[in-house]
């Protein structure tokens, strides 16, 4: 029985799922607002498509993060975890992603339904509209860059 | 790099050539017409809004007719041929399909009339089915549905509430007869014999019965109380005759309509000779309805006619020649004036006009003002491979993009411009690709172990290092050329200001910053914390050292007291230095934003290695290497797919947000020619 283990594997499961859960909620947020553009203008389709992916990145990163910790503590590759306090500096580590992953995923999706309604008003204001989502998944990138680094600093 | 070189022209022209000057310019399409002309003068202006809503309309009703030409008899379309922008003819072609308009036209009517007929025959059938539907209930009934009785009998059609059968109704009758009878007599045996009527039930629905009752006509009073009692109500609709005649008449109709609505499709099919013709001539009356729009807004005398404008620099000469040769017009060529609002035409060379779209979408410069799209374009396509990082997907943009480009040159504008910036991102990123190692992640290892036994080390070796195994040496990196990236958007700001004469501003403001921050990352390097972070040791020369303390010191200073400049009041002027000392945080978190670089390029990388594994891990057995080829090429299109729109999305953010918040303003006035409309086709030129 291994304790550390079970910590590190719990660390790539919450960075999976929470950012994962972000994502989700806000895809689905800005998913209900392209709907509805579609069903007034369906040649907006392809913008409104990207407008509603964008919220879609946090999970790819909680993924990431899990992947990585799997790949070093032996799950997938590496050495297996042989103490509690190794096991606790991966959960540790995986923790910006997973929290700032599932905040960051539901703001960017409220932002992406925003925007997706500025491209319902001003088509040519595309390259705007973008820009306000991605502002929020700094804070993604922020996080999921301080994640690897931890992890593969361990 | 650079905008357009505009020049004003003024032009004043006979005119009785007034129709055949706009011809001219519109098909050059090289002049932006302005007609504020002063109002002292006496002029007057055409009013052709009639003409113009006559070519509108007729230009609406060929662009219907192409609308239902595409329903009823659809192009055959390859998957990518949206990307064509229109279809090209010459001169002739246009001129031959120009003398035909009056034939197109009335066909173009026509098929807009027959579509109009087979909306009507649509909602006949859809009246009828209504009917038919209604009917259903009664197809039993072997009388007309209004049908009351004949000499000695009277008939009750109609429905009633819930459930019945014919006993029910009958004994329902001869129960409220014999009360009425017994209140009338005092003494009467209820149901003793069966009251004298005939009751069929032509139908059970869930919520009423469908009957018709048959009784002398000299009940006819106490039959209809009794069934009135018990919630008899008549049909609301009445179908003459007798219903399964009448449902037999409708279901022919519909036959018949349904045929004719064939037909008449087959009709509208008959013209789809015509499509190209509507195409052209729709481009041609919405071409001929600016064309009035213009003589509308030019002011003219009895005999001549005044309009200014603006002509890109190379354009001049033809306009010129054309205008004073061919119509013996005076024309006027000027400078822009400081004042004057000049529209702005963006002209680069050929990969950086690629960027101008994305320019574009942020707002163009001022005229007089530095064109950033060639600087930008450089950075763009580097920091797009550097997040995408992936050889073999660069070389998936590369074909894709240069493919659809090949087969398809007549393309609009801004999808050719968008596929071009694809195209060369997508040879940055196979660039970068090699030098992190990756093509397809690290599918050549992948392939080579599960199915080659391959047990060598590493194949593909990066060019450079492999940013999972030392990503702080990537990072630091990053940080460096996003450095770059802000510095060189500040030295554009210096050179606006230096090229406005602005010395003092170019000195507080612009260079002032370059020796505060670099001097502060020359003091950064030797320390232990940069040692820490990024894994190597950097010394520098005691006096470097010390020359870049006085550098930092010296631009804070400048910046603690010149900044606030325009204050006369010293305190106030110190503490907006003060503040402006602060904006420091914000180079930081600008620097550190390029940390995205890094985040995404390990993305990339991350994933596809996440879908070679999970693709390996199954490749055992007769069937493996399918599933592996399957799940190798679905994985890896999405990851293509999430990680393209990644790389555009984030690359446009550092380009807006990072760089052009160091010196760029926008708001410039898209150039905006006279032209010919040209929606569906473009004609060439013959010259």
């Amino acid at each position: 029985m291994n304790l550390g283990m079970a910590f590190a594997i719990l660390g790539a499961a919450l960075a999976a799922s929470l950012a994962g859960w972000g994502s989700a909620k806000g895809v689905g947020i800005a998913g209900q607002a392209a709907a509805g553009v579609v069903s007034e203008e369906p040649g907006l389709f392809a913008k409104v498509l990207i407008l509603q992916l964008l919220p879609g990145t946090q999970g790819i990163y909680g993924l990431l993060v899990a992947f990585i910790t799997l790949s070093r503590v032996g799950v997938l590759g590496g050495t297996p975890v042989d103490n509690t306090a190794t096991g606790l500096m991966y959960l540790a580590a995986c923790l910006p992603m997973a929290f700032v992953g599932l905040g960051s995923g539901i703001h960017q999706g409220k932002t992406s339904a925003a925007s997706i309604g500025i491209v319902a008003k001003r088509e040519d204001q595309f390259g705007k509209a973008m820009l306000f989502p991605a502002m929020v998944e700094t804070y993604a990138i922020l996080a999921l860059l301080i994640s690897i680094l931890a992890i593969t600093n361990i | 790099m650079a905008l357009a070189k505009m020049k004003k022209i003024s032009v004043c022209a006979r005119k009785r050539n007034r129709s055949k000057i706009l011809d001219a310019l519109q098909r050059m399409g090289v002049m932006e017409i302005e007609t504020k002309l002063e109002e002292d003068f006496q002029l007057e202006k055409t009013d052709t809004t009639e003409a113009r809503a006559s070519f509108l309309k007729q230009a609406v009703v060929l662009d219907n007719a192409l609308k239902v030409l595409d329903r009823y008899a659809p192009e055959k379309k390859g998957l990518l041929s949206g990307l064509d922008g229109g279809d090209e003819l010459t001169q002739e072609q246009f001129n031959n399909m120009k003398s035909d308009k009056t034939a197109a036209c009335e066909d173009a009517a026509t098929v807009i009339k027959l579509e109009k007929e087979i909306d009507e025959l649509k909602a006949a059938i859809t009246r009828d089915e209504v009917r038919k539907e209604m009917l259903g209930p009664w197809l039993g009934l072997d009388l007309p549905m209004n049908f009351s009785g004949t000499k000695t009998t009277s008939v009750f059609i109609g429905t009633l509430p819930g459930a019945w059968d014919r006993a029910a109704v009958l004994s329902a009758i001869a129960a409220h007869a014999a009360k009425a009878a017994g209140e009338a007599d005092g003494a009467a045996e209820a149901g003793a014999e069966p009251f004298p009527a005939e009751v069929e039930i032509l139908h059970n629905a869930n919520d009423a019965t469908y009957v018709d009752v048959v009784c002398l006509k000299k009940d006819t009073e106490a039959v209809q109380a009794a069934l009135r009692a018990n919630g008899f109500a008549r049909p609301s609709q009445i179908e003459p005759g007798i219903p399964a005649h009448t449902a037999e008449k409708i279901e022919a109709d519909i036959q018949a309509r349904e045929l004719k609505i064939t037909e008449t499709e087959d009709k509208i099919a008959a013209y789809a000779g015509r499509r190209e013709y509507f195409k052209v001539l729709s481009d041609y009356y919405n071409t001929k309805a600016e064309k009035y729009r213009m003589i509308a807004d030019i002011p003219h005398t009895e005999n001549a006619i005044f309009f200014e404008g603006w002509v890109p620099a190379k354009q001049v000469p033809a306009v010129e020649k054309v205008l004073t040769e061919q119509f013996g017009a005076v024309v006027d060529i000027e400078e822009p004036l400081p004042d004057d609002e000049v529209p702005t035409l963006l002209k680069n060379n050929k990969i950086s006009a690629s960027v101008e779209s994305v320019l574009e979408s942020y707002g163009l410069p001022k005229q007089g003002k530095v064109d950033p799209t060639f600087i930008m374009s450089i950075f763009y396509i580097i920091f797009f491979g550097m997040m995408l990082s992936d050889a073999g997907y660069g070389i998936v943009m590369v074909i894709g993009c240069g493919l659809a480009l090949l087969k398809h040159p007549g393309m609009a504008t801004g999808t050719k411009k968008m596929l071009q910036l694809f195209f060369w991102c997508g040879l940055s990123t196979t660039f970068w690709g090699f030098m992190y190692g990756s093509f397809f992640g690290d599918l050549i290892q992948v392939v080579a172990e599960t199915f080659f036994g391959w047990t060598g080390g590493t194949i593909l070796k990066p060019l450079w290092f492999e940013p999972l195994v030392q990503p702080m040496k990537l990072l630091t990196y990053c940080m460096l050329f996003g450095l770059i990236h802000l510095l060189t958007g500040l030295a554009i700001k210096g050179v606006e200001m230096l090229k406005e004469k602005d010395f003092v501003g170019f000195f507080a403001e612009v260079f002032s910053w370059f020796l505060l921050v670099i001097g502060l990352v020359l003091m950064l390097v030797p320390t232990d914390l940069f040692a820490s972070i990024s894994g190597q040791t950097y010394s520098i020369p005691d006096g470097l050292a010390m020359a870049a303390k006085i550098m930092a010191g010296l631009g804070a200073l400048i910046i603690l007291f010149m900044s606030g400049r325009s204050n006369k009041n010293w305190a106030l002027r110190i503490a907006l230095g003060l503040y402006d000392i602060y904006g420091i945080t914000s180079w930081l978190s600008d620097v550190l934003s390029y940390s995205r670089l890094l985040a995404l390029g390990l993305a990339t990388g991350v994933i596809a290695s996440v879908i070679n594994m999970m693709a390996s891990m199954v490749s055992g057995g007769i069937l493996g290497p399918v599933i592996f080829i399957i799940i190798i090429l679905v994985g890896h299109t999405l990851n293509i797919a999430i990680n393209l729109l990644g790389a555009y999305v984030h690359t446009n953010r550092l380009q807006f947000v990072e760089f052009f918040g160091k010196f760029y303003e926008g708001g410039g006035r898209p150039f905006t020619a006279f032209k010919r409309i040209s929606k569906h086709t473009q004609i060439k030129e013959d010259n």
